[in-house]
């Protein structure tokens, strides 16, 4: 279990995240969402180790996150962090094997290349598995980075798997089975935290929906709970409608066009000639 | 390590001893092949009734080996160092130059060249040649403390910040060495030059066992960090996030590069591009993986720079050719390529 209590991040004076607390329970899926700037990577970093908090506590399997020794850390949470940018032409089977790195000590074991082949066959790489990372699409890239990173967790449903936005670079097929293996590898025990943009996915794959709002947690619950126009239009300024899928019970959402007129916010232009005639009328 | 690795690694060594033996015998003075190889199996006490020329013997045991051995572990320290830190930087055109160690290494050396009559009168008794070579390992161990001092963020070393102090050091060494050549007597002149376009020529049992503590250490200890420079190259925060040491990694490669570096610089001058040019032609051979790549660079950069050895003896032969030029020919074409195809 994941506990999180009194949270605080301070950048330059800057504070990131205020009194964030959350619990993540085995088996759980948990989406963040949240605005551009509201704290939701900087959380994850935090809750990975890669960030010391400013205040409050992250309690891993009932240990503070910074007692744990960095090998036994590196078996017990992985991250999908958004960026990539790697400077060598490393080969993909090289990269997601690096994801196993935490388990042996200077060759892999048979075990080892097992799971990295399983993975490689997940996330739908295997078949080029022999070709240079930096030859590859960007969605291709993305799934091989998630294939190391569920190398590094594969073997233990204990762990905790960090995804920051997984699917950005995604098609729609990769979209849903990315979020479809988490939630999978989750009815076995593993904890998952998810930022996703999104809603609808989120509402489809995740158990519990946690939405940051100026570095504060702000809704924590079921996505029938907090998936609603007011809290939508609260978080993101967006106008939407809320039905309920039929087959899966969850709340599905519309959103209403939003519109803008550019001499508003270009003052180059002027109002275009098809609107001034009709105007004119 | 695929097998492909591992079978470049044994012909690579293979060559390299072999490069070795041949050059024995190749310079002013020639020594048949097969000459060599009785020398060295009676040496050894393989051929007791094969018998070689007295003076055969003399050149292969008190000029020649030392020499070859010289060259073959500057080689492969700048081989091995240059690949390290590439993979500390991530960045395939960096090399132990680029933070500093070398220009620090030369300032120093320049520094005893010019003022050995007036300061160093005593040091220079006492330590004779060793002086200089002294000189330049202090230069280089200093300039890559103050740089890694200066990098230091949060009692961390920050990578970008060390590589900026690094030029910012390599112009203020370049400035100062420029003003102490400009300075220097037509005698100094002469020594300056010749040092820093770098020699093996000053090579004798005597300074080699001077420095082989100083190389072998990161020799044999550079190769382990294999995996950890993997793991760099996914980024520094990626590393930890896999449970690699990253400050301790940081720490440790820069501290080994700086001895080998510092400890070849001392003995044999500035000898650029074998690096950078080394370890790249390694990564073309057979990829990436730094198992290989550290590992293949020692070997790679042994047989270039005893290779280079011998051209810089031989070309104009009796004259020698300072081995730095030669480097560096060979050394700037291959960068060129490298930024070109980076480019692309």
């Amino acid at each position: 279990m994941l506990r999180i209590e009194q949270l605080s991040y301070e950048i330059k004076g800057h504070r990131v995240l205020k009194d964030v607390s959350l619990q993540v329970r085995k088996g759980e899926v948990v989406a963040l969402l949240g605005a551009n700037g509201a704290g939701k990577s900087s959380l994850m970093r935090l809750i990975s180790g890669e960030l010391k908090p400013t205040s409050g506590s992250i309690t891993l399997h009932e240990k503070r996150i910074e007692k744990y020794d960095n090998k036994t850390l590196a078996r017990s949470r992985a991250m999908l962090s958004q960026q990539h940018a790697i400077s060598m032409a490393y080969t993909v089977k090289e990269i997601v094997v690096m994801g196993r790195y935490p388990h042996f000590q200077s060759s892999p074991s048979a075990n080892d290349w097992k799971i990295v082949q399983e993975t490689m066959e997940i996330c739908g790489v295997a078949d080029f598995a022999d070709r240079v990372y930096l030859s590859l699409s960007g969605g291709e890239q993305q799934r091989v980075q998630l294939a190391r990173v569920l190398s590094q967790l594969w073997d233990n449903p204990d762990a905790l798997l960090l995804l920051d936005e997984p699917i950005s670079a995604l098609d729609l097929h990769y979209q849903q089975k990315v979020l479809s293996i988490a939630k999978s590898l989750s009815r076995h025990g593993f904890m998952v935290i998810v930022i996703l943009h999104d809603i609808n996915m989120a509402s489809l794959y995740a158990d519990r929906i946690i939405m940051l709002k100026n570095g504060r947690k702000f809704l924590d619950g079921t996505p029938n709970e907090v998936l609603d126009s007011k809290n939508i239009y609260t978080i993101f300024s967006v106008e939407s409608s809320i039905s309920v899928d039929n087959h899966s019970l969850k709340p599905h959402i519309l959103f209403k066009e939003m519109h803008a007129e550019p001499q508003l916010f270009n003052s180059s232009l002027q109002p275009s000639p098809n609107r001034a005639q009709t105007d004119d009328k | 390590m695929v097998l492909k690795q591992r079978i470049i690694l044994v012909i690579l060594l293979i060559a390299m001893i072999l490069t070795a033996i041949i050059s024995l015998g190749l310079g002013a003075f020639n020594i048949p092949t097969k000459e060599v190889f009785i020398a060295l199996a009676d040496k050894i006490g393989l051929s007791p009734d094969a018998t070689t020329d007295e003076m055969y013997a003399d050149v292969l045991f008190a000029i020649r080996m030392p020499r070859v051995i010289l060259g073959m572990l500057v080689g492969a320290a700048l081989g091995i160092s240059g690949a390290a830190i590439q993979g500390i930087f991530r960045n395939p055109l960096s090399e132990p130059g680029l933070i500093g160690i070398s220009a620090g290494a030369s300032l120093f050396a320049v520094l005893i060249i010019a003022f050995e009559t007036l300061l160093f009168v005593g040091l220079s008794e006492l330590l004779g040649y060793y002086l200089l070579a002294f000189g330049a390992f202090v230069g280089a161990g200093l300039t890559a403390f103050v740089v890694y001092q200066i990098s230091k963020k949060d009692g961390r070393p920050n990578i970008t910040t060390m590589l900026l102090a690094g030029i910012a050091i390599n112009a203020l060494a370049g400035a100062l060495t420029g003003l102490m050549t400009y300075m220097a007597t037509e005698q100094q002149l002469r020594t300056i030059t010749f040092w820093m376009l770098g020699s093996l020529g000053g090579a004798t049992w005597e300074n080699l066992s001077a420095i082989l503590p100083f190389i072998l250490l990161p020799l044999v200890s550079l190769p382990f960090f294999g995996k950890a420079l993997n793991a760099f190259s996914l980024g520094e925060e990626q590393a930890a996030l896999l449970g690699i040491n990253t400050d301790y990694t940081k720490r440790w490669v820069v501290l080994f590069s700086t001895l080998a570096v510092g400890a070849s610089v001392a003995v044999s001058g500035i000898i650029g591009f074998i690096g950078l040019l080394v370890p790249h032609t390694v990564r073309l051979l057979g990829g990436v993986d730094y198992k290989y790549v550290l590992v293949g660079s020692m070997l790679l950069g042994a047989m270039i720079l005893t290779l280079a050895d011998v051209l810089s003896r031989t070309l104009v032969a009796p004259i020698e050719l300072p081995i730095g030029v030669i480097t560096a020919l060979l050394g700037t074409p291959v960068f060129l390529y490298i930024l070109i195809k980076e480019n692309k």
